[in-house]
């Protein structure tokens, strides 16, 4: 078994069709099942959803000194909105999974394998 | 056997190793798991047959005499490399012994082993750059340095390309089976695509070795493999059918010979019954798509013994239905091309006009023929130009450059 971050970025100043709030109940509902799935076909390690990038705080050491400084790490337009860990025999079990994703979010999804370490 | 008299010079042993080592390489990938293990075995069973064959004579089996090879060498250097004993274990329960019976049994289920590599290789998570090149150095057997030659970039880049992709192959476990009947229409499109792109990549390149040749020979083990796929069938068949007409494409000065001036006598005729057969096969069990259609249109170019009595109007109609499997620009200016024998040059322009595909050479190089059928001159003349500035090779290019100057 492998395990994949799936990912949904989220582009700053992107102008897409906003939900409604039907279809955004819509959306919600089908997370739900998904999670529910994934769970039941032990798939599922984690999910998460995040604030937005303008919320983030970086720490890095600095001279032996920790520096603490507002704002997201990249000047990038584009962030991590969101994520699953998922546990998937190969790339094709999780793009499966990644295709549900990206119909019940409505958005794309990055699929990246995890290292393996060797014990 | 009077095969071992054979005298084989180095570039022959080279041929056919690399015709057999495709089979190899996809065995051993499946016995080890792993691409680089698998292509370093076959390449040192290359240079043990670099040494032994030309003195030895070829062996009955050559690919099973590479496959057992290079197994061997395999299993050597895993041993020498303690660390993966744990490894080695799994190989000798995977692999079978060297002798003849289990020799063959393996030889019987390479066959699938290709079909496998050739799905890991055109994997829709890899670029088409890099589908193609793996597809060209595993399954083709062709060099680092012949892959990067054919595609005109540097070795290194090349070397960079397929270290890239194998790495990814791995890391994220891209996974080494043919896929399922539900996935299997969306996972053969780039298998195909990438063979089709290999066959026009050769027309215009003439490095050695010939890709044309190459994409050929992958059809026509895809047509073996997966006999039910129509789709392979008809993209097999349309290589075959243009195959039929390259040595009449160019002059001896490399120009380039349209369709309408080509010496139908020197098309290759028993090209053209093998392509035309199997079209014949596919429009029996009327499930076209595209690769059916653009073969069953040259078919009936072929089917013409002058350019005068092509049967246009069929051509049209197989045009109508390849438009409605594929609408793109590109199958929409060529139906126009169509259009253009049907009724007429303005009626084509008309639906030319209407498809802006200004960065596409072959519609500025359409429009300037019509244009010039249409007295047109000073507009055909500077379509020409136009065209022949994004031809992509210079035989293509002279020839836009000669059609232009003609009407200046």
């Amino acid at each position: 078994m492998a395990q994949y971050l799936l990912s949904v970025h989220t582009v700053e100043g992107e102008v897409r069709e906003p939900m409604t709030a039907e279809e955004m109940q819509q959306s919600w509902k089908e997370i739900q099942v998904l999670n529910e799935e994934m769970k039941s076909a032990g798939a599922w390690l984690f999910t998460g959803a995040l604030h937005e990038p303008d919320t983030a705080t970086v720490v890095r050491m600095s001279g032996g000194k920790v520096l603490t400084t507002d704002g997201p790490f990249a000047e990038s337009k584009e962030h991590l909105g969101g994520f699953y860990i998922i546990e998937a025999k190969d790339l094709d079990a999780a793009l499966a999974w990644a295709s549900k994703t990206a119909a019940a979010v409505r958005r794309p999804i990055e699929v990246r394998p995890f290292r393996v370490f060797e014990a | 056997m009077s095969d071992a008299a054979l005298k084989l010079d180095q570039a022959e042993v080279g041929r056919i190793f690399r015709e057999e080592s495709g089979r190899s390489v996809a065995a051993l990938i499946r016995v080890f798991g792993d691409i680089d293990i698998a292509e370093d075995a076959v390449q040192e069973a290359f240079a043990v047959a670099l040494r032994k064959w030309p003195g030895d004579g070829l062996p009955p089996n050559p690919g099973g005499w590479i496959t057992t090879t290079a197994r061997k060498r395999a299993i050597d250097r895993l041993r020498r490399e303690s660390r993966e004993r744990e490894l080695l274990g799994e190989v000798v329960v995977l692999s079978p012994g060297d002798d003849d019976p289990r020799m063959s049994r393996e030889v019987g289920s390479v066959q699938d082993d290709r079909l496998r590599l050739i799905f890991t290789c055109c994997h829709p998570a890899l670029s088409t750059e890099a589908q193609v090149a793996l597809t060209l150095r595993l399954l083709g057997g062709l060099s680092t340095n012949e892959v990067a030659r054919s595609f005109l970039v540097t070795e290194p880049t090349m070397a960079q390309r397929l270290v890239r992709a194998k790495r990814k192959i791995k890391a994220a476990r891209i996974p080494y089976r043919v896929p399922g009947d539900e996935e299997l229409p969306d996972r053969l499109r780039p298998v195909l695509a990438v063979v089709y792109l290999l066959y026009n990549a050769g027309l215009t390149s003439s490095s050695e070795p010939d890709l044309c040749s190459e994409a050929i020979r992958l059809a026509r083990i895809l047509a073996t493999l997966m006999a039910d796929e129509l789709e392979v069938a008809g993209l097999l068949a349309l290589l075959l059918l243009i195959e039929s007409r390259r040595a009449s494409r160019l002059r001896s000065d490399g120009s380039l010979v349209l369709l309408g001036e080509q010496d139908r006598r020197r098309w290759d005729r028993a090209l053209i019954e093998e392509g035309q057969a199997i079209v014949r096969r596919c429009l029996r069990r009327n499930q076209p798509g595209p690769y059916q259609l653009q073969a069953a249109i040259n078919a009936v170019h072929a089917d013409a013994a002058t350019f005068e009595q092509t049967d246009w109007s069929q051509i049209l109609a197989l045009y109508d239905q390849l438009l409605a499997v594929a609408p793109t620009p590109v199958v929409a200016l060529n139906r126009a091309i169509a259009i253009g024998e049907v009724e007429g040059p303005a009626a084509a322009l008309a639906l030319v006009d209407e498809l802006g595909l200004d960065n596409y050479y072959a519609f500025h190089a359409t429009r300037a023929d019509l244009l010039r059928r249409l007295g047109r001159n000073s507009e055909a003349a500077a379509a020409y130009e136009r065209a022949a500035a994004m031809a992509p090779t210079d035989a293509e290019r002279d020839f836009l450059r000669l059609g232009g100057r003609a009407f200046r």
